[in-house]
């Protein structure tokens, strides 16, 4: 096993040259704190992009910030609060969740988030990783340096490239550089509780504050066996939350609307400020089922109509304990004792009765065996999985970049 | 503009190609006279034209795939339309290629509202989207100034925006799927109504790929609720570089408008003579700033931008007091291209973006620029974002004032890319940023470009010409040159 650690894209390039030049895979990693999500690698290289580390451009007014790639996203989330901003998909931290030391779990860098596209709540309203994701510099599967997209908010200048390597984890090219988008901290925050309703009654208020103008920036639905786990939610049975950020004026007028139309049939409440706060860090970083690390974890994400549908489906046949994210879009759900860890279940619930359904289901969490045995992410057709493969070769001929990390021989 | 050299035997056999065309689209669904493709020649860049060799309207995706597989089998190239106001030349035809023309996937086909989406097909407008929604209290939130004609096919494969896109974001932050075609046939779903994708995401990578890698026949687009209250603020300044310092200032701030727009003198003079609004007209630089969400927001954040605006020497602060008035605002705005259009005999209009720090400088660089060519210009500018429309005043009747405005213009996008901005912000590469890409790309970035164009499309059949200066065979594109065994790099950190 040997072990790169490049610290400019010169020596980036020769890392990605010499694996090429011998015929060994690399698994590429930066902080390494989501080395447990894919399917399970045994690479004879490692390319570990965490000594290419530091903000190299940043100008509030032009709400845009360069870094290079392992920046950790702790130094990052500093900066900009310095500035009154923040990185608006809220990059989440599964630490808690795969039971990492804070060690690991302050590793987290920009370039594993982008790599992942991962977003947390305000995904609803602010956009995914791959949304504020607006240039890179890497280098490819062929030893080649490159780059793509701007440094600037609004640009269509060639192919959105940065679109196609959000969530690719790493198997087409290396980031040495990125530039992202990035927006200022809301003045206040409020959320609101809704409480005491069944899962299909919850999606239908979560529906409903969506299609409103109330600009809601958070949406979930936590059922009454897991509001336990949420210090904001204690002693509270089944509930709906609410967020809402903006100016304060904003943000109070729309609590006390919403209140009233969608608290009369339930128990309703609200929190503010750091309770609000504390509560979301909780749902981005999946706090309601850190209990159950001994189980397979699923996210799941389905048209938001269909959420409450969907967690029926799932704990209807297997022993399952559910949440909801993103207005019902958003499925995380732990499975206990199932051979496939639930995949069969929960991808059929996913087509529905009609077959028509669309979505996804992603194995985030399960002992390797099981994403060795499963395809951790979503299965798809014959004419797109082709594409998606010519596309991995267009970047990455020899498969020398995370060969096999999302999908078994690619 | 040199486009690929035709292919004289596909011309040879155009009776042949209009047949077998004929069998797949029957009745009137292909145009062969003359006149009738004419109407095809050139888009909303009109200084390019260029007759197709014939036209296809197909009205099915088996008829989209079945003419795709055609051309692919007979090596025939294709270039795909919407409505054709592409200001980049996105749909100039070819002598040796079929346009295949989207306008009859006129359909809306489902509105859902729970599920907060519209699936419709490509050749529905833009704002026949927002008008379909618009009773249920919701819009569809690009919003491009071609919004009346442009098709969402369109923009899709431009990833159009719009003053509102700063707050609210492109095409590529505001659709959730498509259904397309590739150049061999086959036909492909990307995303749903759900978010994000399962693999790679190639819904983004569609979106603003101008036409060269698939063609859409389905898109479902987000839908938002529309906010309860909208305002405009109309601020004149003496200096460009105040109003500058203002919109940083704004932003700084934590306000994000809906949309925030500036106009220099000459667009100010030219808009005000056009729509006589009341705009000021002794001042270097007007911005409008809008502010949209409940009302309580809205006054709160109209009396901060106010007092920012005043802060940064503004002579004329005039927030809007009813809607009236507040489209009043935007009517000058809206129609400074017009309002050009009669001060001028045509216009030529650029959209390179920058770092908004650097905009005094570049107005003053491209007011150089204008003396140097001997042409006016006047400026409509995106402001929040940092996306510049200059427009250069010309006479296309006199052929050495178009080269002039063509070699002015690649001068302003050239300056873009040098403070550190790119070549487009909204309207696409297309045929007239062709030969500029390799100011802002080097030869590697093109051809990773390529290559994977070359896993969509590996015979280069669809929209050739469009956005890369040199077309390459994808064989070629693909070699790998590895130093087999050797152990180049010793030096490199391993531990």
């Amino acid at each position: 096993m040997s072990w790169f650690a490049p610290t400019d894209l010169g020596e980036l390039r020769d890392a990605i040259g010499e694996a090429l030049a011998v015929d060994e895979p690399l698994e590429v990693v930066a902080g390494g704190s989501k080395r447990g999500l894919g399917r399970p690698l045994q690479l004879p290289r490692t390319l570990d992009l965490s000594h290419l580390a530091g903000i190299r451009d940043y100008q509030p007014s032009e709400l845009v910030l360069t870094a290079a790639a392992g920046t950790r996203i702790e130094e990052i989330d500093a900066v900009l609060a310095g500035a009154g901003q923040m990185l608006a998909f809220e990059p989440p931290d599964w630490g808690a969740l795969f039971g990492q030391p804070s060690s690991v779990t302050s590793r987290r860098t920009l370039a594993g988030t982008l790599a992942s596209n991962l977003s947390g709540p305000r995904r609803i309203k602010a956009g995914a990783a791959r949304d504020h994701f607006l240039g890179f510099r890497g280098v490819s599967g062929r030893g080649e340096a490159f780059k793509a997209g701007g440094k600037v908010v609004k640009n269509v200048t060639g192919y959105d490239l940065c679109k196609l390597l959000a969530g690719s984890y790493g198997t087409l090219a290396a980031l040495e550089e990125v530039t992202v988008k990035v927006q200022p901290k809301p003045e206040a925050v409020s959320t609101v509780l809704l409480c005491g309703l069944d899962a299909a009654t919850a999606v239908r208020h979560l529906t409903r504050a969506l299609g409103s103008p109330h600009e809601i920036s958070g949406a979930v639905y936590i059922p009454a066996s897991l509001t336990a786990g949420s210090a904001s939610l204690s002693g509270l049975t089944s509930c709906a939350a609410l967020r809402l950020e903006g100016p304060s004026p904003s943000v109070t007028f729309r609590r006390e609307q919403l209140l009233f139309e969608l608290g009369s049939d339930c128990e309703a409440s609200s929190l503010e400020d750091e309770a609000s706060i504390a509560f979301w860090r909780g749902i981005r970083d999946i706090q309601p089922l850190v209990e159950f690390g001994d189980r397979a974890i699923w996210r799941v994400s389905v048209a938001p109509a269909r959420g409450a549908e969907l967690g029926e489906a799932i704990g209807g046949s297997l022993d399952a304990d559910w949440y909801l994210d993103w207005g019902g879009g958003l499925v995380w759900a732990a499975i206990a004792d199932a051979d496939d860890g639930g995949a069969a279940v929960i991808r059929a619930a996913i087509r529905g009765v009609d077959g028509r359904g669309t979505g996804h289901a992603t194995l985030i969490k399960g002992p390797p065996e099981l994403r060795r045995s499963i395809p951790v992410f979503e299965p798809q057709p014959p004419a797109l999985a082709a594409l998606a493969q010519r596309t991995k070769e267009a970047f990455d001929p020899r498969r020398i970049l995370n060969p096999g990390r999302m999908v078994e021989g690619s | 503009m040199r486009m690929p050299m035709p292919d004289a035997a596909i011309i040879e056999h155009r009776a042949d190609i209009v047949e077998a065309l004929q069998r797949i689209v029957p009745g009137e669904g292909v145009i062969v006279s003359e006149a009738e493709r004419r109407v095809y020649e050139s888009d909303g860049l009109t200084a390019y034209r260029q007759l197709p060799l014939v036209v296809v309207l197909p009205s099915t995706v088996e008829q989209v795939a079945a003419v795709l597989r055609h051309c692919k089998g007979s090596g025939i190239k294709v270039v795909p339309r919407g409505a054709g106001t592409s200001l980049s030349g996105g749909a100039l035809p070819l002598a040796d290629g079929v346009l295949l023309g989207m306008a009859k996937f006129n359909r809306i086909v489902e509105i859902d509202y729970d599920n907060r989406c519209a699936v419709v097909q490509p050749g529905v407008t833009n704002l026949a989207i927002t008008k379909a929604v618009e009773q249920a209290g919701f819009y569809y939130a690009p919003d491009p100034s071609s919004q009346i004609a442009c098709t969402i096919g369109g923009n899709v494969a431009e990833n159009s925006g719009g003053v509102h896109c700063l707050k609210y974001g492109l095409t590529t932050n505001n659709i959730l799927g498509i259904e397309m075609v590739l150049m061999d046939g086959e036909v492909i779903r990307l995303g749903g109504k759900h978010l994000d994708a399962e693999n790679y995401d190639l819904l983004g990578v569609m979106t603003g790929s101008e036409g060269l890698l698939g063609v859409v026949t389905e898109v479902t687009v987000r839908i938002l609720p529309k906010p309860t209250a909208a305002r405009a603020l109309l601020v004149g300044f003496q200096t460009t570089e105040d109003a500058a310092n203002c919109v940083a200032a704004v932003i700084a701030a934590g306000i994000i408008p809906a949309g925030m727009e500036m106009m220099d003198r000459p667009a100010i003079h030219a808009a005000e003579a056009f729509v006589k609004v009341g705009y000021p007209l002794d001042v270097d630089a007007l911005i409008i700033v809008e502010l949209d969400g409940p009302s309580a927001e809205v006054d709160y954040l109209i009396g901060k931008v106010e007092a920012i605006a005043r802060d940064h020497n503004a002579t004329t602060v005039r927030p809007s007091r009813d809607e009236p008035e507040r489209l009043a605002f935007w009517s000058g705005r809206k129609a400074a291209f017009p309002a050009v259009g009669r001060i001028s005999p045509d216009y030529y209009c650029m959209d390179g973006t920058i770092p908004r720090a650097c905009l005094a400088e570049v107005l003053r660089r491209m007011q150089q620029l204008s003396d140097q060519y001997r042409l006016e210009i006047a400026n409509v500018f995106h402001a929040g974002d940092g996306n510049l429309h200059p427009l250069i005043l010309y006479d296309a009747n006199r052929p050495e004032e178009v080269e002039r405005a063509e070699a002015f213009g690649a001068d302003i996008l050239r300056l873009c890319v040098e403070v550190g901005g790119v070549l487009t912000g909204e309207h696409g590469v297309g045929v007239e940023k062709r030969d500029l890409m390799g100011t802002m790309f080097d030869e590697s970035d093109l051809a990773h470009q390529q290559r994977l164009k070359c896993a969509f499309d590996p015979d280069g059949l669809l929209n050739p010409g469009k956005v890369f200066p040199q077309l390459h065979r994808c064989a070629e594109l693909g070699r790998l040159h590895v130093h087999a065994g050797r152990m180049p790099f010793p030096d490199l950190p391993r531990f």
